[in-house]
């Protein structure tokens, strides 16, 4: 009896010792974010994945890398939730060669004892941040849609067809923000410290002397459309488009309400438009709040790229097309006549 | 020293997935999706490399196509299509009954393939259509401290300067990089058009040599830290009516405050 009360009250300590461990590890996360900038800017992306950070319930701090990139570093700085910025400056971390960032970040790693290290799911994240997380021995999570957990995180599979839940008991979480699941942060109302990171050039001007990589030119497609993944609305257009020339239609509707422009496989495969517009299972994936499909019959290869739309409106003159399971607006009809008359009754209605 | 008489290897893995145009199923168990009696393929993205890898020994650059896939004896097929293709032979890293293998744990296996086949360029799909993870060809770039270009559009090998020139599908437009040999690339869509394979060579790629090995011999642990807890079908949306005019599309974007 007396033993039996000793043992329940070691257990009873020892529950507390491990819930003190528990409280302290805790306290001890820290998550950081690696922005993505124009130098000037913080890309929007960017603050949609501070906010998936903040769900871990740990400070949160931002790494802003480049070349001549303080502006971007001080309007960081003024994001709501960000704790501290460090600011890495060198000619060799122009255009986010992964090569030289990566080195940064483990170094950052290192020094801070980061417990996650997030990126927001776009080219620029899904570039480097597995060269970051091979380098420090643990896996990465591609496109997070929901945090559940400090190691518990929700993200799609079969482009969208299911949705994992995995846990991870890698020392560093590392992980890819789809960036439509996340709402962004307030880039005004923060006051973080801007901490220069002086240790970075040594590291850098190894790994470009080390990989032998040169960045050669760009070439930026010049449009006042916003771009297809991050657009607020998108128009796109498949096989009952007919020709690339009546895309202007598309191009006229998405100008009027400061869309982008996409296209099912379909209207990619018969030459109508570049593969870069391809929205679908091996095209991009778009979650815009509206989705304006035209003249798409709605395979499962181009829902899986926009069923999480907001607002789904089809435009068909097919009344059994599958896009109209998904559509929460749907007119049957010619697209030829509905497009420009839909694009004058826009513009009357604004 | 006579380039062009050097060998210059050209290492491509490749995935065998559930075809892209299957509709999959969640298993009732939501530890996975069905997999059984369901068509596979090899990951489309996969394809495009090894076409772009058949294309530089056409074009005189490459004089060898090495196939690599990790699974299953399954995957053996994926193998032999690929040779079929174009490929010279393959690798099959046997895996056995384990098939939830993470890109973690295929990069160190093609790292340690890389040390003793020594490749010039190892291309590799962008992403794989199963686990859209997006991760193996900046995994085995950053083990092997060698450059890498994602998401190639467009590659051209230079051997006189041992080098090669990739376009990038950024977000927003393209660039280009110049890497220095040996080298990862992994490919975007825009690359290639796969070939056909034809009946004679389908009938070749069966004979062809195909080396086996297992995680084990290799001194790779393939387990992950990462581990699955469930999968579930994605919350279903259920088409909203029809409207029969664009007035009634007009007022329905005003109600969602789009306009």
């Amino acid at each position: 009896m007396f033993r039996q009360v000793v043992s329940t009250l070691r257990l009873n300590q020892y529950t507390l010792i491990q819930n003190n461990i528990n409280y302290a590890r805790f306290y001890s996360n820290k998550c950081l974010v690696v922005a993505e900038h124009d130098n000037n800017n913080i890309m929007p992306s960017t603050l949609n994945t501070i906010t998936a950070a903040t769900k871990i319930g740990a400070p949160v701090v931002l790494l802003v890398a480049g070349d001549k990139c303080s502006g971007a570093a001080d309007k960081a700085s003024k994001i709501k939730g960000v704790t501290t910025v460090f600011h890495a400056d060198h000619p060799q971390l122009a255009h986010s060669l992964p090569e030289t960032l990566a080195p940064v970040v483990i170094g950052l790693k290192e020094r801070q004892q980061l417990t996650h290290i997030f990126t927001p799911a776009t080219n620029f994240g899904k570039n480097f941040i597995p060269r970051v997380a091979a380098l420090l021995d643990v896996g990465a999570v591609s496109d997070i849609t929901a945090i559940k957990s400090e190691d518990t995180f929700t993200h799609p599979i079969y482009a969208g067809n299911a949705i994992a839940t995995v846990q991870t008991s890698d020392a560093v979480k590392i992980g890819t923000i789809r960036t439509t699941a996340f709402e962004k942060a307030p880039a005004e109302g923060g006051a973080a410290n801007v901490e220069a990171l002086d240790w970075v050039a040594p590291l850098v001007e190894k790994a470009a002397a080390d990989t032998g990589v040169t960045w050669e030119s760009a070439e930026i497609v010049k449009s006042e459309r916003p771009e297809l993944t991050s657009a607020r609305v998108v128009i796109s257009g498949g096989r009952g488009m007919k020709s690339g020339e009546n895309f202007k239609l598309l191009e006229d509707l998405a100008d009027t309400m400061g869309g982008a422009v996409g296209a099912s496989r379909a209207a990619v495969d018969s030459g109508f438009v570049s593969n870069d517009l391809q929205v679908g299972q091996t095209g991009k994936v778009v979650a815009p709040e509206l989705y304006v499909a035209v003249g798409i019959s709605g395979a499962i290869q181009h829902l899986a790229g926009m069923k999480d739309s907001k607002v789904i409106v089809a435009i068909n003159k097919d009344p059994e097309a599958p896009i109209f399971q998904v559509a929460d607006v749907g007119l049957v009809g010619d697209l030829f006549k509905v497009v420009p008359e839909l694009t004058e009754a826009i513009k009357k209605a604004k | 020293i006579h380039t062009y008489t050097m060998s210059f290897k050209v290492l491509v893995p490749v995935k065998r997935v559930i075809d892209y145009a299957v509709k999959i199923r969640v298993r009732p168990d939501k530890m996975g999706v069905e997999t059984a009696n369901v068509k596979m393929s090899i990951n489309p993205f996969d394809e495009i490399a090894v076409e772009e890898a058949i294309k530089m020994k056409e074009a005189g650059h490459a004089s060898e196509v090495i196939a690599v896939s990790l699974g299953p004896k399954a995957v053996q097929d994926t193998i032999r299509g690929s040779i079929a293709m174009g490929a010279d032979k393959g690798i099959h890293v046997d895996t056995g009954a384990v098939t939830d293998i993470h890109p973690l744990a295929v990069a160190k296996v093609l790292k340690r393939l890389a040390e003793t086949e020594k490749p010039n360029l190892i291309i590799l799909g962008k992403q794989a259509i199963d686990d859209d993870s997006n991760q193996t060809a900046q995994m085995l770039a950053g083990l092997l401290n060698w450059p890498q270009a994602t998401f190639a559009s467009k590659v051209v090998v230079d051997k006189a300067t041992n080098s090669v020139k990739v376009t990038r599908e950024i977000d927003g437009g393209l660039e280009t990089l110049s890497l220095k040999m040996p080298a990862i690339i992994s490919c975007d869509l825009r690359l290639n058009e796969p070939r056909y394979a034809k009946l004679q060579n389908i009938m070749k790629s069966k004979k062809a040599e195909l080396k086996v090995h297992t995680p084990q011999d290799l001194g790779v642990d393939i387990s992950s830290k990462i581990k699955t807890v469930s999968v579930e079908e994605p919350a279903k949306r259920t088409g909203g009516a029809k409207v029969d005019s664009v007035e009634a599309i007009v007022q329905s974007l005003k109600k969602h405050a789009l306009i």
